[in-house]
């Protein structure tokens, strides 16, 4: 190939009290595809999405950015990522549309925050504070954090969770979208993913990931 | 990259302001302590105005000191669980900005009430009324220290489950400075002294706070708090 | 003995908070267990200057204790070396307490001159001369080289207990590599092998 992957990643190592968490050799995630991170509980998925997102700093290897490292283009990389992790980031607190115009961090219209809760589902609830939803309504206001960014890379780690089956056929619409129009997805799930038309790039039962522990 | 450090500290004020004002009760909670915890001393020492006058500045520094470092351990904590704390990390603007805002919007629901009320404390405490200058003066400045020292201490545990006690363990040598000369303060103005002197030194203090409690409080927060 | 015990506990925060310095700057694994070893000792040591400070401050000047700005800003070294070691200890992840109580060891050093200042000042404007510790007189000859020797003497117990409690500290988080293996039986080499 040509264009250096969106994604690549070499020889990363993290450990924990010297016990290897996650040990990955070789991993590209190319513009156009969803990246399906599989292994059983504790093999390090969560772990290696953290890698990926800058909050954990592995002792070796480097993940290239476009063929930079990472550490190189630290500003524009994390302005291109959106990561969505088990806890969802909400403010009980908060209404749904507090929330995203917060989480958003810029001058977010309202008209565009109500659009994206009503596409989830949502309409209606948009002034309603969030401890008042159910777990699976809060998990959606986080998720329509997706339709908002302009990002191109999306990490998900286990976005299925708490999510009706209807939530789930609308976040793997939402997840085709944005790869066909020139994103890229990593999602952790252990759910099979219903999507059509993209390369799938499945890690399950290749060495990628080994759990020590 | 500018305009996303500014954003930062005017997002995560009115934010954490926001939240509290939906939670007035919680946000209430270390004013409440503080009013309680003075009368307490009157009921367990003494009632009688000429021994109160003496320890009434000395009491309201304390336990104003006590309910900035009860409330401060709350500060990242909330952050933590829910998962915006690791939004924070990975967010691509400045780490200081944020928790400087954070830092602020603390202070502005407890230090700033606290210093507010302190003058009805002084009241009930017979302070002498050369001291209720001096000491508003010095709980302003003083508060805003506490909180941001506070904060480092809130940051080195907000990864642990049962961090309350350690936090206080860890923060109470750092506020040791503060009140010496908080009290202080007070005491120079009781006294008849240029009680401007320590004020300018807790001054001092605050400057040197702002610039570096946010540093260390950003770098703790990437160092420790994902794991 | 109780001089030299207070110049090294207050020493010994300093070496502490350079080793915890080098270990985030240049992530050396070494000088965390510098740093980790350090602590206690420099705990115990402070420890040590107080008691037999009050033990000496009885028959001298009549009391246990006074707040005098020297003794209090001992107590609050006390009190730093507590918080360093709990933290250190309340993390379950190693690397985590590591770096956590290095920047309070660092937030420590920054703060020593001011405590030691503040409670100084302090002192001066709650007990004007009561005891004047700083002002002794010039020391008679026969004091003085006792002290020295015992000021040497105690540098001497320090590095040496330093090496034992980081050859601990080393042999116990190396437990898994193989060198360790091979070193049980012929522990002479162990403190070569931490240096």
């Amino acid at each position: 190939m040509g264009n250096p992957s969106l994604i690549s990643i070499e020889n990363l190592r993290f450990e924990r009290d010297d016990t290897a968490v996650v040990s990955c050799d070789q991993l590209h995630v190319n513009v156009g595809e969803i990246l399906q991170i599989e292994g059983p509980n504790g093999s390090g998925k969560t772990t290696l999405l953290r890698l990926l997102t800058t909050a954990l700093q592995p002792q070796e290897g480097t993940i290239l950015f476009c063929g930079k490292s990472i550490a190189e283009c630290r500003f524009e990389y994390l302005s291109d990522i959106l990561f969505i992790g088990h806890q969802s980031a909400v403010k009980l607190t908060l209404t749904a549309e507090e929330n995203l115009a917060w989480m958003a961090e810029s001058d977010l219209s309202s008209a565009a925050s109500l659009r994206a809760l009503e596409s989830l589902g949502l309409a209606g609830y948009s002034d309603i504070p969030c401890y008042k939803l159910s777990a699976g309504q809060q998990r959606r206001v986080a998720l329509a954090r997706l339709l908002l960014s302009d990002a191109r890379l999306w990490y998900l780690d286990e976005p299925f969770t708490a999510i009706d089956r209807d939530g789930v056929k609308l976040l793997e619409r939402c997840m085709e979208d944005h790869v066909s129009s020139g994103g890229a997805v990593v999602v952790s799930t252990h759910q099979d993913l219903d999507v059509q038309d993209v390369r799938r790039y499945s890690v399950l039962g290749e060495p990628l990931l080994r759990a020590y522990s | 990259m500018r305009k996303y450090a500014s954003n930062g500290f005017y997002a995560y004020l009115r934010r954490d302001l926001l939240q509290s004002h939906r939670r007035l009760g919680e946000a209430a909670s270390p004013l409440i302590f503080f009013v309680m915890a003075s009368t307490l001393v009157p009921l367990g020492i003494t009632p009688d105005p000429a021994s109160l006058a003496e320890i009434a500045s000395g009491i309201i520094w304390v336990f104003a000191l006590l309910a900035t470092m009860l409330s401060v351990g709350g500060l990242f904590a909330g952050d933590y669980q829910d998962g915006s704390l690791e939004q924070l990390l990975i967010s691509p603007q400045l780490l200081v900005m944020p928790v400087l805002g954070k830092v602020t919007a603390h202070w502005l629901i407890t230090g700033l009430p606290l210093t507010l009320v302190s003058p009805l404390l002084g009241l009930m405490l017979s302070l002498p009324e050369a001291g209720y200058l001096p000491m508003t003066a010095s709980l302003v400045l003083g508060t805003a220290c506490l909180s941001l020292l506070g904060a480092v201490g809130a940051a080195l545990t907000v990864s642990l489950q049962k961090g309350g006690m350690l936090l206080a363990l860890i923060v109470m040598p750092l506020y040791m400075p503060v009140i010496i000369f908080g009290a202080a303060t007070v005491q120079y103005g009781i006294d008849g002294l240029a009680w401007t002197a320590p004020l300018a030194i807790l001054g001092a203090m605050l400057a040197a706070a702002i610039a570096l409690c946010p540093l260390a409080i950003a770098s703790v927060l990437r160092l420790t708090s994902i794991n | 003995m109780h001089v030299p015990a207070s110049f090294l506990a207050l020493a010994g925060y300093f070496l502490m908070a350079a080793a915890g310095a080098i270990g985030l700057i240049w992530k050396m694994k070494l000088s965390y267990m510098v740093m980790k070893a350090a602590a206690p000792i420099g705990a115990a040591l402070t420890f040590l200057a107080l008691f037999t400070g009050a033990v000496w401050g009885k028959p001298t000047w009549g009391s246990y204790w006074v707040w005098d700005a020297r003794i209090t800003s001992m107590l609050i070294l006390l009190f730093l070396y507590f918080g360093v070691l709990a933290l250190q200890y309340a993390f379950h992840n190693e690397e985590a307490g590591n770096k956590a109580s290095a920047v309070l060891a660092l937030v420590g050093t920054v703060n020593i001159p001011i405590i030691y200042k503040s409670v100084d000042w302090w002192y001066t404007l709650h007990q004007p001369s009561t005891i004047k510790l700083t002002s002794a007189p010039s020391m008679h000859p026969d004091m003085f080289q006792p002290l020295l020797l015992m000021i040497l003497g105690f540098y001497c117990f320090y590095v040496v207990a330093l090496c034992l409690f980081t050859r601990v500290e080393i042999l116990r988080r190396e437990r898994k590599t193989t060198w360790v293996g091979d070193l049980i039986g012929s522990s002479n080499n162990a403190v070569e092998g931490g240096k």
